[in-house]
């Protein structure tokens, strides 16, 4: 029979069932290949749901360093019975299939084109322990000991993952490594040469790390001094809050004190917690909400004000599949557009774009920054795939010399020697920005009023449409400001002269870039512009220019990002081509590559830029 | 009310402790309905302000959307405000509070903005017991709208448009109460005697201090078959008692027999005087004050006065063990952990 064979290039699956313990044990085995120097990809597959339903860990092995998903399953570690069948169609001809045959497969199991692998792991369990939690945890950890002979992974970096995992807790290490020996010794006593997939050691994952990007976020906002939290809970944004309140309570006790130098409020909702935000910004602090697309919903009458008002927040959108409840732990890019223009009126708002966790950390931090300066709020759209999942990524980095840049505000003293008379609104840099005052600062200068009702330049009431109209333009002279200061898209030109183009962002990156490799090697060449920020820099409009047509790649149904580039830059959308992906699942070079094909293929007959003319 | 209010001051006016004249305390002209009960409240608080002697620029006024909240414009004109949105305000004074527990938060809102859109965050700011005085300018209708009922209006109370209110009233006192409120009085805006100290009484609280003001609205609601009208509550109030309010400057010499008169000691040191209308009036127990709300309910009548103060419930910042400097003064130097910490946290991830 025909066998994969494979090294370091390839994708293995575990089908559990969630709230058994599996999710530990499969990130133990996707550290293993990290820290035997091999880039990897996890992928946690998951339920809406916290007991008893299937839930799946796709991992990635790639020493190319392509991180997307790729499709297709290689070696299938099989331990749910709900599933079992399904995930047995699913291995790809000549993979393997790993399952505990404590039980005989059922007859309908005829697959002759696939490897079985058995290993009574209820059994060996049953025989080992006693207690029924034992069984069922160390059950992982069987299969876990069976693959590192398998694959061939080194069974000491299974031994220092357990005594780091367990620091602390060192009753636990000796049964945790005795569970990876039984799986071992069993696969090695029943299984030589059978698996023709091997990890072999190399030297690529040195100055990596292996994180997900909600960590990277909430590390961000440590980093660039944020104090204040306001949010409610909604996956996959939690983690957010979660892993800031974790660093804050390591990283802010005050020494002095013993008190914290935060506050992280639980919301009764989505709006109280940007009210939060805005508040604690207006009050000079530097202010967050972590939220997904139904809190942006609810948070868009805020934005609006915060808009209007010109009031820093940093929102971070972690996208889920919309519309509605839609897949709550699935991923999908779909709130580009609900984001840049959340609220009613002529709102629109900054947003980054993250592709990975160093992004989520650098993107948050700059966050801060942007939002202190430009005085409006910044929107971060990462998404469940990079939040949620252990991202490989290159190593966080802080230049201890950056210091907060609070913008135009206005210190007791610079208060105290102005002769002129000052105004909230007033455009005195030809910026579009004001000087702004934190409450307290000085005894009679500075107070103004914050309303989300037309003012004028000096904050006062007006409904005179002069002031109106005045107001609303400087707010596109500040969105013109911001143009020069959000991060620039990244160019990826192809080797060869290319006159197409292909624009992605955030997680459809790391497949698009793939796809652009594997177009290169069919004699394809297409140029690539990773987009970083809304609004648009000056180059996007240029890279577009630039060829006869371009690729969109995103994942949503309606090409918001293509909406977007086609309102904003006054593109003609016929050249736009938008390859789509919105399942839910990541989107995968190989999907890229098919839709590529699909429309070249067509432009041979009908060349995509006659339409034009 | 549009009149011109003359710019030139006398040099003699007399000023408070720390050196501001009442003038310094005030807002811009008042734009509402001539006779509006909100004027009055606005009064009372600048009043009181300028009394208890606070810098004006250590007082935010946060507010929401309606008549009511259009008010903060009109006193304390050298203090910060944040007119924000609709029933959203206890938010806002919950973010602005955390970034600096240092100033005085005075929220004022209406019986729509709190009692309909807002209720979910008027709870909400109750229970987390910030550190607040939080006002309802309570006039049983929608006035920017043109008067329809709100959800304080008496059930069976008809405003300008005749129609009986059909449904219940939402009592906002007998809700902060039971959702763990430190302070909670109930005034009238035409009673200035009762109101000023219970402001100041409830800017000396630390906690959340919730002042629920009838307040006449003129032209849609000050009709004879409604409750909420200038006569009905002249006619059907009932005070708990008067009281005087004691700054911590002046020492207490005199002594009151036990009884009818109590004495009650505010975290900031300052202190209450209360003459109890009755001697079974106990302020310190929430059943007792719901119990006291509802039997002049029944009598189709209106309490007010302090209704129930317990002056030692912890705040936010005491809630989460929030450091006592204020969180937006906090340096680089203390926020930032810095490029070594930030090694060791990326070797975790190795």
């Amino acid at each position: 029979m025909r066998k994969i064979e494979a090294v370091n290039d390839f994708v293995i699956k575990f089908a559990n069932i969630n709230g058994t313990g599996s999710a530990s044990a499969n990130n133990m085995f996707a550290k293993s290949i990290f820290r035997s120097g091999v880039p990897v990809s996890p992928k946690n597959i998951f339920p809406s749901n916290i007991q008893g339903l299937p839930t799946w860990f796709e991992v990635r092995i790639n020493d190319k360093g392509y991180m997307g998903r790729r499709g297709g399953v290689d070696f299938m570690v099989a331990t749910n019975g709900q599933t079992m069948k399904q995930d047995y169609d699913e291995v790809l001809p000549g993979g393997y299939f790993l399952y505990d045959n404590t039980k005989p497969l059922p007859p309908i199991y005829q697959r002759t084109d696939i490897n079985l692998i058995g290993i009574p792991l209820t059994d060996i369990c049953i025989k080992e322990y006693r207690d029924p939690r034992q069984r069922q945890l160390f059950k992982n950890i069987i299969y876990v000991g069976a693959l590192s002979y398998l694959l061939d992974i080194e069974f000491n970096v299974f031994q220092e993952l357990v005594q780091d995992q367990f620091k602390g807790k060192e009753k636990l290490i000796t049964p945790n490594i005795h569970a990876l020996e039984l799986g071992y010794r069993y696969a090695k006593e029943n299984y030589t040469e059978t698996c023709a997939i091997k990890v072999e050691k190399r030297d690529l994952t040195k100055g990596k790390i292996l994180v997900d990007g909600n960590t990277g976020s909430a590390l961000g906002a440590i980093y660039a001094g944020a104090t204040v939290a306001g949010w409610y809970p909604i996956t996959p944004s939690t983690s957010v809050v979660d892993a800031f309140e974790k660093y804050c309570k390591r990283l802010r006790i005050d020494p002095s004190s013993g008190m914290n130098n935060f506050a992280i409020i639980q919301a009764e909702d989505e709006l109280a917690a940007m009210g939060m935000v805005l508040g604690a910004s207006w009050n000079g602090a530097r202010a967050f909400t972590a939220t997904s697309g139904p809190g942006v919903s609810l948070m868009a009458e805020f934005l609006g004000l915060a808009y209007f008002a010109e009031i820093p927040g940093v929102l971070i959108d972690v996208q889920r599949t919309g519309p509605s409840t839609g897949m709550p732990t699935r991923t999908q890019q779909s709130d580009v557009l609900p984001a840049a223009y959340a609220s009613h009126g002529d709102t629109k708002h900054i947003c980054l774009y993250p592709a990975n966790p160093k992004d989520c950390f650098e993107m948050s931090h700059q966050a801060f920054e942007l939002t202190e300066y430009l005085q409006t709020p910044i929107i971060i759209l990462s998404d469940l795939d990079l939040g949620m999942n252990d991202n490989i990524s290159d190593e966080f980095e802080w230049h201890d010399d950056t210091l907060m840049n609070r913008g135009k505000v206005l210190s007791e003293d610079e208060l105290e020697n102005m002769s002129e008379r000052w105004g909230r609104y007033l455009d005195l840099d030809d910026e579009g920005i004001g000087y702004r005052t934190i409450p307290g600062t000085h005894p009679t200068k500075g107070s103004y009023f914050t309303r989300g009702s037309s003012h004028d330049e000096y904050a006062a009431y007006t409904e005179s449409s002069e002031a109106y109209v005045r107001s609303m333009k400087r707010l596109e002279k500040k969105w013109e400001t911001a143009k020069s200061m959000v991060p620039a898209p990244v160019g990826h030109k192809a080797k060869k002269k290319a006159n197409i183009g292909a624009i992605f962002y955030g997680t459809s990156t790391d497949a698009s870039l793939e796809a652009l490799d594997q177009a290169a090697n069919d004699d394809v060449h297409i140029n690539g512009l990773q987009i970083k920020a809304f609004p648009f820099n000056n180059d996007v409009k240029q890279f577009i220019d630039d060829h006869d047509y371009v690729f969109m790649i995103e994942q949503n149904r309606d090409g918001q990002m293509k909406s977007l580039l086609v309102n904003e830059l006054q593109i003609d959308p016929n050249k736009i081509v938008s390859i789509l992906n919105y399942d839910g699942m990541p989107i995968t070079a190989s999907f890229i590559v098919d839709q590529l094909n699909n429309v070249l293929d067509q432009a041979k007959v009908t060349p995509l830029q006659a339409e034009q003319g | 009310m549009s009149f011109i209010r003359p710019n030139i001051r006398h040099p003699q006016l007399p000023v408070n402790d720390i050196g501001f004249t009442r003038a310094d305390y005030e807002g811009a002209l008042s734009t509402l309905c001539a006779g509006c009960g909100h004027d009055s409240i606005s009064a009372s608080i600048l009043q009181s302000c300028f009394e208890l002697s606070i810098e004006p620029h250590k007082i935010a006024k946060m507010s929401g959307i309606g008549c009511s909240s259009k008010t903060p414009a009109y006193f304390l004109g050298n203090s910060h405000g944040f007119n924000s949105v609709h029933g959203r305000m206890p938010s806002v004074a919950t973010g602005a509070n955390m970034a600096n527990r240092d100033l005085v938060y005075i929220g004022v809102s209406g019986d729509g903005d709190t009692a309909s859109i807002g209720m979910g965050q008027f709870a909400h700011v109750v229970r987390r017991n910030l550190n607040m005085v939080y006002i309802v300018m309570n006039n049983g209708c929608y006035g920017l709208t043109k008067g329809q009922d709100s959800a304080t209006a008496d059930k069976g109370s008809a405003s300008k448009k005749g129609v009986p209110n059909p449904y219940s009233s939402i009592d906002l006192c007998e809700t902060a109460i039971q959702l763990g409120a430190g302070f909670v009085a109930r005034s009238f805006s035409g009673d200035k005697e009762q109101l000023i100290p219970l402001i100041k009484a409830a800017v000396s609280h630390r906690g959340f201090a919730l002042i629920d003001v009838v307040s006449p609205c003129v032209t849609f609601n000050n009709t004879p078959k409604s409750t909420k009208s200038y006569d009905h509550v002249r006619e059907h109030m009932n005070a708990t008692g008067t009281f005087d309010f004691v700054p911590l400057k002046d020492e207490i010499t005199t002594q009151y027999e036990p009884g009818k008169t109590e004495e009650i000691t505010l975290h900031d040191g300052s202190a209450i005087r209360l003459h109890k209308a009755s001697e079974n009036l106990d302020f310190s127990s929430p059943r007792s004050a719901m119990n006291e709300i509802e039997k002049y309910k029944e009598k189709g009548e209106v309490l007010t006065g302090l209704l129930y103060l317990n002056p030692q419930t912890p705040d936010t910042h005491e809630l989460l063990g929030t450091t006592s400097k204020p969180l937006n003064s906090l340096s680089d130097k203390e926020l930032c952990p810095g490029s070594d910490v930030l090694k060791s946290i990326n070797s975790s991830f190795q």
